[in-house]
């Protein structure tokens, strides 16, 4: 893992070509993090990748997480990683959430369940083109947060199936399920015999 | 009760009796009874079919593992006559539903359940597919039979192969038609079942809510 | 001309009027525009040449799981592939932000079933690398031992399973009889054949009994007498080699950009394992080699996971023979269960005791990813903590779900019976797939 000396100077390489890109960079845990803009995310990756001397060419992971209630809300983390020095980076690009506010899960139940799910959702660039592999990863990350990933080639869920309603990941998104049955409350859930 | 023995002259003598037309009556009947395996042709049926039940291959997760194990040499399910699991619904007559059913799937189960020719049996195998097991979750069916009617409900996470060999058995006498009623026929408690209970009179919620407030205005 | 020039025969198609096979794979050989306009039976093909789009369902007789696969074939040739995933998707990483983070360690065994330790480990890793805990020494060198038994477990299944897929039934049998052996050993060790909850945040559940390195020791004499046994069946069978040499293969720079890992990537000729480079666990004390493959074919893979099972063998050799004396799990009593007899005699311990078991040990905030190398490639947990005793975020990194991206790859071109041996090559495990 690059240490924070090093991951200084990384920084500082991305911002020459573009600025504004990093907003801020931590060494937590052995584990190497460029907060970036979601704006300048290709920019950064491919900086990361093509630069002779970061050759961060491996993306082992893309995912996503929900930050509720700190805002922004979402971040997608990329986990490079460089093969000849066995170095790992990762880039988190933090994403607002443009329909806070709106209510909307499109949980089963929920109050705003007809208001339009898709309304706000947030947008950063797809990465495919560099790394070919995230295609499958945005795809999930797109099925469980609703995070548009623009560019991508095939976009829609991969998971849930084909006709779900709502981002079920999402931190206020209920956990569904049903409640145990004991003998307290067997009587109100009605079975499959009633 | 006791047999009494013949002697060889006695037997010569009445199956000479009987090969002539003239044993009548009551001794006809006793040397049939003796000498001849009766049965009714459903009790014969459901016995071939009992011991040569074709399973469906439908490994859903993690118990299809221990499903595909029980099929190996060490928990042989061929010597209960059931080796020949059969890949297309149509020649299956039994589906075991090893693993948790998401709700992508339960369609897919449901309609492979549909194609399946009667008369055809489930076993339910672990805790997911008999109740949705440790997945409380938005992405399980809370157990199979909420959309499919279940034979045997194997417990387990995942069900040791011999649990899934007892619960085999127990379909076989099901399907042999003498089902085993598990500790309810042992500790004289048939009527008990949640669903049997509502049907003999115990009280409903508005039953017990009409008391309560009887109670109240008293 | 043999049957299989005619069958491979490219150039015959080609004339025909349908020059775009063997193109860039990434983009769509078949133009839906294109198609649209004509009728089944397009300009210059005969009937026989029309395309077909199957569906190969989620319940199919090949023993993977629950894959889904729309696969467009002109004749026998897989023109286009499609999986559909998600029918076993049980939303465990949603649930895992439910639960503290002891009561995660059974959901998330359960996504790779036939990888559980893997998972267990990486989960396990990552909370005690963002608590800051060290593990013994002991519980390394056993979650070692698990863990390569595990993938030898794990590669048993596959290779089993996908011989019957082939034909080769034989090999199903006497796979899941070392299996069993395995399973006997799990069972002695964690209780429970599958997904023992044997890993623990801290090390290991319990000290292995009396008896279990006995066992071990006969198994490990056994087991590489049993994969003679397992190349004999397949290594020189006709059918075999005819239907996995040269079949499936996908270059390595291909297979890197997809972010495929573990034994596809070795069989293609990367030697690239997370064992050695940057190596966790107790790893570095061990001699073991990587088997690395040459072509990238179906028979590479085979002979990449049968070399596996033999390192695997090896490395147990050496960590039962290395193991050191001492504490099977942490001290930490914040985060790890004070043994039981301290129970009734310490009243700290039964605090802690109490503590752990009803809300569970808080991590303080922060976020970690930490991969390990599972039987079918790297397999990362990414954890978000946040102060409090359940985590916020659990998300894992699966091989499967990466290394299915390949499989298109591996696929288009080929006869549809290649598809079949493709899919037991790959590997495939759909809980860790669909999670």
């Amino acid at each position: 893992m690059p240490d924070a000396p090093g991951l200084e100077l990384i920084a500082q390489g991305i911002e020459e070509g573009r600025q504004g890109i990093v907003i801020e960079t931590s060494v937590e845990h052995g584990r190497a993090t460029l907060v970036v803009n979601p704006e300048g995310l290709l920019h950064a990756l491919s900086w990361l990748r093509d630069q002779p001397d970061q050759a961060y060419r491996f993306l082992s992971s893309v995912h996503a997480a929900d930050y509720l209630p700190a805002t922004p809300r979402f971040a997608v983390h990329y986990e490079l990683l460089c093969r000849e020095r066995v170095e790992r980076i990762n880039v988190k690009a933090l994403l607002e959430d443009p329909a806070a506010g709106n209510g909307a899960t499109g949980a089963p139940g929920s109050e705003a369940e007809d208001a339009p799910v898709d309304a706000g959702l947030p947008e950063i660039d797809s990465c495919v083109a560099l790394y070919p592999t995230a295609e499958f990863q945005e795809r999930e990350a797109y099925d469980f947060f609703g995070i548009v990933f623009k560019g991508h080639p095939d976009l829609r869920r991969i998971l849930m199936p084909e006709d779900y309603v709502g981002w079920p990941q999402r931190r206020d998104y209920p956990m569904g399920g049903e409640p145990v049955l004991f003998t307290h409350n067997e009587i109100e859930a009605p079975r499959w015999f009633e | 009760m006791e047999v009494e023995r013949e002697s060889l002259r006695a037997r010569q003598l009445r199956a000479r009796d009987l090969l002539r037309g003239d044993l009548e009556g009551k001794d006809l009947e006793q040397y049939v009874e003796e000498s001849v395996l009766t049965t009714t042709l459903e009790n014969a049926l459901n016995w071939g079919r009992a011991n040569a039940l074709f399973p469906l291959t439908f490994g859903l997760a993690c118990c299809g593992i221990e499903m595909m194990s029980m099929v190996t040499s060490r928990y042989d399910i061929a010597r209960f006559g059931a080796e020949a699991f059969r890949a297309s619904p149509r020649q299956a007559d039994m589906i075991i539903l090893s693993g948790r059913v998401s709700i992508k799937m339960a369609p897919v189960v449901r309609r492979v359940y549909d194609q399946m020719l009667e008369p055809k049996w489930v076993i339910a195998m672990g805790a997911c597919s008999s109740s949705g097991g440790m997945f409380a979750n938005y992405a399980v069916v809370q157990g199979a039979d909420k959309f499919m009617p279940v034979d045997v409900h194997i417990p387990g996470c995942p069900p040791r192969p011999e649990a899934l060999l007892h619960g085999f058995n127990k379909l076989q006498r099901l399907v042999r038609g003498q089902p085993d009623l598990g500790w309810r026929q042992r500790y004289n408690a048939v009527g008990t079942e949640e669903w049997a209970r509502f049907e003999t009179g115990e009280p409903t919620s508005e039953a017990i809510e009409r008391a309560a407030k009887a109670v109240e205005d008293a | 001309m043999t049957p299989d020039d005619l069958l491979r025969d490219e150039a015959d198609i080609t004339e025909r009027g349908y020059s775009r096979l063997g193109e860039d794979p990434s983009s769509p050989l078949v133009d839906a525009a294109e198609l649209a306009g004509q009728g089944p039976v397009g300009p210059g093909l005969e009937p026989e040449q029309e395309i077909l789009t199957i569906n190969m369902g989620p319940h199919h007789p090949a023993t993977h799981g629950v894959l889904r696969l729309i696969v467009t074939l002109q004749g026998e040739r897989v023109l286009d592939l499609k999986p559909v995933m998600g029918y076993v998707h049980t939303g465990i990483e949603k649930n895992c932000e439910d639960k503290s983070y002891w009561k995660v360690i059974p959901f998330v065994e359960r996504m790779d079933y036939l990888a559980y330790f893997f998972n267990a480990e990486a989960f396990c890793g990552c909370v005690e690398r963002l608590v800051g805990l060290e593990i013994p020494r002991r519980a390394q060198y056993l979650r070692v031992i698990h863990m390569e038994l595990n993938r030898i477990h794990s590669h048993l299944v596959g290779l089993g399973t996908t011989a019957l897929d082939l034909g080769a039934i034989s090999m199903f049998w006497y796979c899941f009889r070392e299996r069993d052996r395995i399973l006997d050993l799990f069972e002695m060790s964690g209780g429970q054949r599958m997904h023992t909850r044997y890993i623990q945040v801290g090390g290991v559940f319990e000290d292995i009994p009396v008896g279990f390195e006995e066992k071990l020791r006969e198994f490990c004499a056994v087991m590489p007498a049993r994969i003679d046994q397992y190349e004999a069946l397949l290594d020189r069978n006709e059918i075999f080699l005819r239907r996995t040499k040269d079949v499936g293969i996908v270059s390595r720079e291909r297979l890197l950009e997809l972010g495929v890992t573990g034994p596809l990537l070795r069989a293609a000729g990367e030697p690239w394992d997370l064992r050695k480079t940057p190596g966790y666990l107790s790893y570095g004390d061990y001699d073991f080699k990587i088997p690395v493959g040459t072509v990238g074919d179906g028979y590479d893979r085979y002979r990449v996971r049968i070399a596996e099972m033999r390192e695997s063998v090896r490395i147990i050799e050496q960590a039962i023979d290395g193991l050191p004396e001492g504490p099977w799990i942490a001290d930490d009593r914040k985060y790890v269960l004070p043994p039981r007899d301290e129970l009734s005699t310490s009243m700290e311990a039964l605090i802690h005791h109490f503590k752990l078991v009803t809300e569970g040990f808080r991590v303080p905030p922060g976020e970690l990813y930490y991969p390990v190398e599972g039987p079918r490639g790297e397999l990362g947990c990414f954890v978000v903590a946040d102060g409090s005793s359940k985590p916020a975020r659990v998300h894992f990194r699966d091989a499967g779900f990466v290394n299915l991206q390949a499989f298109r790859d591996m696929c288009v071109g080929g006869l549809i019976a290649d598809l079949i041996q493709n899919l037991g090559m790959l590997d495939p495990n759909l809980g860790g797939i669909d999670r």
